[in-house]
C-alpha cells in the first residue's frame, strides 16, 4: 500500500472519492434518509455532478441511457426501502440488456437491519435475480475495495448492473482510504481471446458457405466491435442482419444489410435466417422474439457459428456447431487475420434469392393516407435529422416502427429496452443520452401510453435544460396491445383504449417546455423542422396518428420465423 | 432426463447460498438435494447439488452456476467415477415385539443404533441415496416415526479432484 496516498475518511467521503477515482462525471439519483451523509459529501465537491430525477426509476433509466450512448458507465444513487424498490424496474431493464452500471443504495444502519426499521427492505435479496452481482457493505474497511470490484464486475465480461448496498452507519465510520489499482478475484476471470482452433473451424465453414448469413446482436455494440463487423461482412460479401439490440452495428443504409430480423423484422432477413446454410451469430442470443419457435427454426439444416462472451448464451435455445467464447472485438480481430486474402464461394445465386425476397417490399404502408401514418413520421424524422440523431424509444408499436424506419448507421445511437420491454424507459434514458452527448440531437420516440409512465422527468429536463425532442405517436391506444387483441383476441380491445388523455401541449407548457399538436400529414415535416431547429429547447411533438395501423411483418408468438403476417395478407 | 451430482466450490460469503438456490428456482431447474459446508480452507464452501434434467438442461445449469460471481469452480461428478454418501437418522418403533427384528434389520444395512428408549430406536445409516431408500422400503412403513436425511455429498474417485 502506498502510504503517501492514505488518509482517514468517513464512509461517505470514501464513496465520493471512489466515484472521483473512477472519473464518474454524473450520478443520477434522489436523496433520502439513508444516503444523507453521501449527499452531504457530494455537496462539498464539484468533480462528480449529481442529476436530480423525479422518481428513482428515472435515475436508473437515465444512468442506463448514459451508459448505452457512450463508452462510459452509468452510476445512480438512491435511498433505502422505496428508493430501491422504485429503482428495481430500471435495474432489471439494464440487466436484461447487459448494460454496465453501478447502483449505490442506502440501507438502514447495520444494527437495525432485520428489525423492520423505517424504510428498510432486503435490497440484496430483492435485486439478486436482476443484477450481475450485488454487495452489502458491513464494514467500512471493505467499502473502497467493494466499490472497485463493483466497477470492475459491471464493465468486464458480459457487462451488467452491480449494486452496492451501504448501511447509514457505515457512511459515518472513519477508515483509512486506499483505492486499489486493480482487482484480483479467483472466482471471476472473464476470458477475452477466443479459442484459436474454434476460430479456424469457423473460417473453414465461412469459406465453404453457399448461402451464408451474419446475424448480430447487442453484444457487438457493447464490445465496440462495430468497425470489425463492417470489415468482416464487407470483405466476405455476406448478407447481414441485426437484432433490435444490435441496430447500428452494421450500417442500415449498406446494400448488404437486410434490415432487422425477428417478430417485426423484414421478410428478407427472416427468410435468409431460415434458409441459410452457414449462420454466423455474433453477440446475439436466439431469443424468442428473434427466431420464434426453435423447433421450426431447426427444420432447415444449417451450420451455426456462435461468438459470445457468455457461455450460457450458447446452445441455450438453439444447438450450435462451432461455439466461440470470447470478447467479440478480440475474436473478430483474430477472425479477420485468418480471412485475409481468402476467397469465398460464388454467392450470386444466394443474392438473387435475397433480392427476390426484398422485392416483397415488406415495410410498405399507405402513403396516401389522409390521417398521419406513424411510419411516415419516422421516415420524416430520419430525413430531418439526417440520420444522425440519438433515438431513444419506449416500448410498443412506435418502438418497432422506429427500429424499422430510422436507419441507424452508427452504433450506440439507438437506445431502447429490448429484453425487458420497459414502458417509461424512453424519456429518462434520453436525459442520460443528452448528458453523455452534449450538443447532440436527441429524439425520444414514444407513444401516449408509454410517455405517461415516466412523465415526471419533464421536470428534470427543465432543471438541466435538456433539449430533447419528444416524438409522441398518439393513437389513443396501447397500440401493440390493441394489435394483439385485433389479431388474437377477436377485436375485443380490453382496457387498451386510453380515455381522458391530457392535452400534451399544455402539459409540456406546464413543465416549462413547448408543445406542438400535429394532425395533418402535410404538417409533419414542417413541425419536425421547426422543432429540431430549436436547438436549446425541449419540444413535445404530439402527432395524432392512425388508430388502426399495425406493425408488419409480424410473426405471431410461438410461430416459426418464416410464418410472417404481411401487410398484403390482410 | 437423468440424475446428476454437481459439486460447486463457492466463496464462503453471506448470500452465496441464496444466489445458487435462487438460480435454480428462477430458471425452473430441479433440486433434489443440496448440501453445503465450509472446506478445509474456511474462505470457501463446497456444495453438492443433486438434480435431474436433460443433457441440455444440465449443460445450462453448470454454465449458469459458473456465471455466478462467487462460484469458484463447478464439476458434474456424475460425468465420471465418483463416490456418493448420504447420512440418515431414522427413528422407528421398537417395542418389546419389534426390538429384535429392528436390530437385525439395522445390522443388515450396516446401520448403528445411536439412541434407545422404551419403545423407539434411532438408527444412523450412511450410504448412497439408493441404499437409504432401500432401507426405508425394507421397513414396515408403520414402524417409521421420523426420518431426517442430509442429502448426498460426493467426491471424485482416485486422482479426480475439485480444488483451486
Amino acid at each position: 500500500m502506498d502510504r503517501a496516498k492514505t488518509t482517514t475518511l468517513t464512509g461517505a467521503e470514501i464513496v465520493v472519492r471512489c466515484l472521483q477515482e473512477e472519473e464518474v462525471e454524473y450520478v443520477f439519483g434522489y436523496p433520502g434518509g439513508a444516503v444523507l451523509f453521501i449527499y452531504d459529501e457530494l455537496f462539498k465537491q464539484d468533480k462528480v455532478k449529481h442529476v436530480l430525477v423525479r422518481h428513482e426509476q428515472g435515475a436508473v433509466h437515465a444512468a442506463d441511457g448514459y451508459s448505452r450512448s457512450s463508452k462510459k458507465i452509468g452510476v445512480c444513487l438512491v435511498t433505502s426501502g422505496p428508493g430501491v424498490t422504485n429503482a428495481v424496474t430500471g435495474i432489471a431493464t439494464a440487466y436484461m440488456d447487459s448494460i454496465p452500471m453501478v447502483v449505490l443504495t442506502g440501507q438502514v444502519p447495520t444494527h437495525a437491519i432485520g428489525l423492520d426499521a423505517f424504510q428498510e427492505c432486503d435490497t440484496v435479496g430483492i435485486t439478486r435475480p436482476c443484477v450481475k452481482h450485488n454487495f452489502l457493505v458491513k464494514n467500512v474497511r471493505d467499502l473502497a475495495s467493494t466499490m472497485k470490484k463493483a466497477f470492475h464486475i459491471a464493465t468486464t465480461g458480459r457487462p451488467g448492473p452491480v449494486l452496492v448496498d451501504i448501511p447509514k452507519d457505515i457512511t459515518t465510520h472513519p477508515c483509512e482510504f486506499h483505492y486499489p489499482e486493480s482487482v484480483q478475484m479467483r472466482s471471476y476471470n472473464p476470458v477475452r481471446k477466443g479459442h484459436a482452433g474454434q476460430i479456424k473451424k469457423a473460417v473453414q465453414l465461412l469459406l465453404e458457405a453457399e448461402r451464408p448469413m451474419v446475424y448480430t446482436g447487442g453484444g457487438v455494440v457493447l464490445s465496440d466491435a462495430s468497425s470489425q463487423l463492417r470489415e468482416l461482412v464487407r470483405s466476405l460479401g455476406f448478407p447481414c442482419t441485426n437484432t433490435l439490440m444490435g441496430l447500428g452495428a452494421y450500417p442500415a443504409t449498406d446494400p448488404q444489410f437486410l434490415g432487422m430480423l425477428g417478430m417485426h423484422g423484414t421478410y428478407e432477413a427472416n427468410m435468409a435466417m431460415q434458409h441459410c446454410d452457414v449462420l454466423l451469430a455474433i453477440g446475439a442470443r436466439f431469443d424468442d422474439r428473434v427466431i420464434g419457435n426453435p423447433a421450426h427454426f431447426a427444420q432447415n439444416p444449417r451450420k451455426i457459428i456462435h461468438i459470445d462472451i457468455d457461455p450460457s448464451s450458447i446452445s441455450k435455445r438453439v444447438k450450435v456447431d462451432v461455439p466461440i467464447v470470447g470478447n467479440i472485438s478480440d475474436v473478430l480481430d483474430d477472425l479477420l487475420k485468418l480471412l485475409k486474402g481468402a476467397r469465398t464461394k460464388d454467392l450470386k445465386a444466394w443474392w438473387k434469392q435475397i433480392d427476390e425476397w426484398r422485392a416483397k417490399d415488406c415495410l410498405r404502408y399507405d402513403r396516401k393516407s389522409a390521417i398521419i401514418k406513424p411510419q411516415f413520421v419516422l421516415e420524416k424524422l430520419y430525413e430531418v435529422t439526417k440520420g444522425e440523431a440519438f433515438v431513444t424509444s419506449d416500448v410498443g408499436q412506435h418502438q418497432m416502427w422506429a427500429a424499422q424506419f430510422y436507419k441507424f448507421n452508427e452504433p450506440r445511437r439507438w437506445i431502447n429496452s429490448g429484453g425487458l420491454g420497459t414502458m417509461g424507459f424512453g424519456l429518462p434514458a434520453a436525459m442520460g443520452v443528452q448528458l453523455a452527448n452534449p450538443g447532440a440531437t436527441v429524439a425520444c420516440v414514444t407513444g401516449e401510453s408509454s410517455i405517461m409512465m415516466c412523465l415526471q422527468e419533464l421536470s428534470t429536463c427543465k432543471q438541466y435544460r435538456l433539449p430533447i425532442k419528444i416524438i409522441n405517436l398518439n393513437n389513443k391506444y396501447m397500440g401493440m396491445v390493441r394489435q394483439w387483441q385485433q389479431f388474437f383476441h377477436g377485436n375485443r380491445y380490453a382496457e387498451s383504449y386510453m380515455d381522458a388523455l391530457p392535452d400534451f401541449v399544455k402539459l409540456a407548457e406546464g413543465y416549462g417546455h413547448s408543445g406542438m399538436l400535429i394532425e395533418q400529414p402535410s404538417d409533419v415535416e414542417p413541425a419536425l423542422k421547426e422543432a429540431f431547429a430549436r436547438k436549446g429547447d425541449l419540444v413535445f411533438l404530439d402527432f395524432i396518428t392512425d388508430q388502426k395501423e399495425n406493425v408488419y411483418p409480424m410473426i405471431p408468438g410461438g410461430k416459426g420465423i418464416t410464418e410472417m403476417i404481411l401487410y398484403e395478407d390482410l | 432426463m437423468s440424475r446428476h451430482i454437481i459439486s460447486v466450490l463457492v466463496e464462503n460469503e453471506a448470500g452465496a447460498l441464496s444466489r445458487i438456490s435462487g438460480l435454480f428456482s428462477a430458471r425452473g431447474y430441479n433440486i433434489e438435494t443440496l448440501t453445503v459446508a465450509p472446506t478445509e480452507d474456511a474462505s470457501m464452501s463446497r456444495m453438492t447439488i443433486v438434480t435431474t434434467g436433460s443433457e441440455d438442461v444440465i449443460e445450462q445449469i453448470t454454465k449458469q452456476l459458473n456465471k455466478l460471481i462467487e462460484v469458484v469452480k463447478v464439476i458434474d461428478l456424475s460425468e465420471a467415477e465418483h463416490i456418493e454418501r448420504e447420512l440418515m437418522l431414522i427413528k422407528v418403533r421398537a417395542g418389546q415385539k419389534e426390538r429384535e427384528d429392528m436390530k437385525r434389520m439395522a445390522d443388515i444395512f450396516r446401520g448403528r443404533i445411536i439412541d434407545v428408549s422404551d419403545n423407539t430406536y434411532t438408527i444412523e445409516l450412511t450410504g448412497d441415496t439408493r441404499k437409504l431408500d432401500a432401507f426405508i422400503q425394507a421397513l414396515d412403513q408403520g414402524a417409521i416415526i421420523e426420518t431426517v436425511r442430509t442429502g448426498a455429498s460426493g467426491i471424485g474417485r482416485g486422482n479426480r479432484v475439485l480444488r483451486v
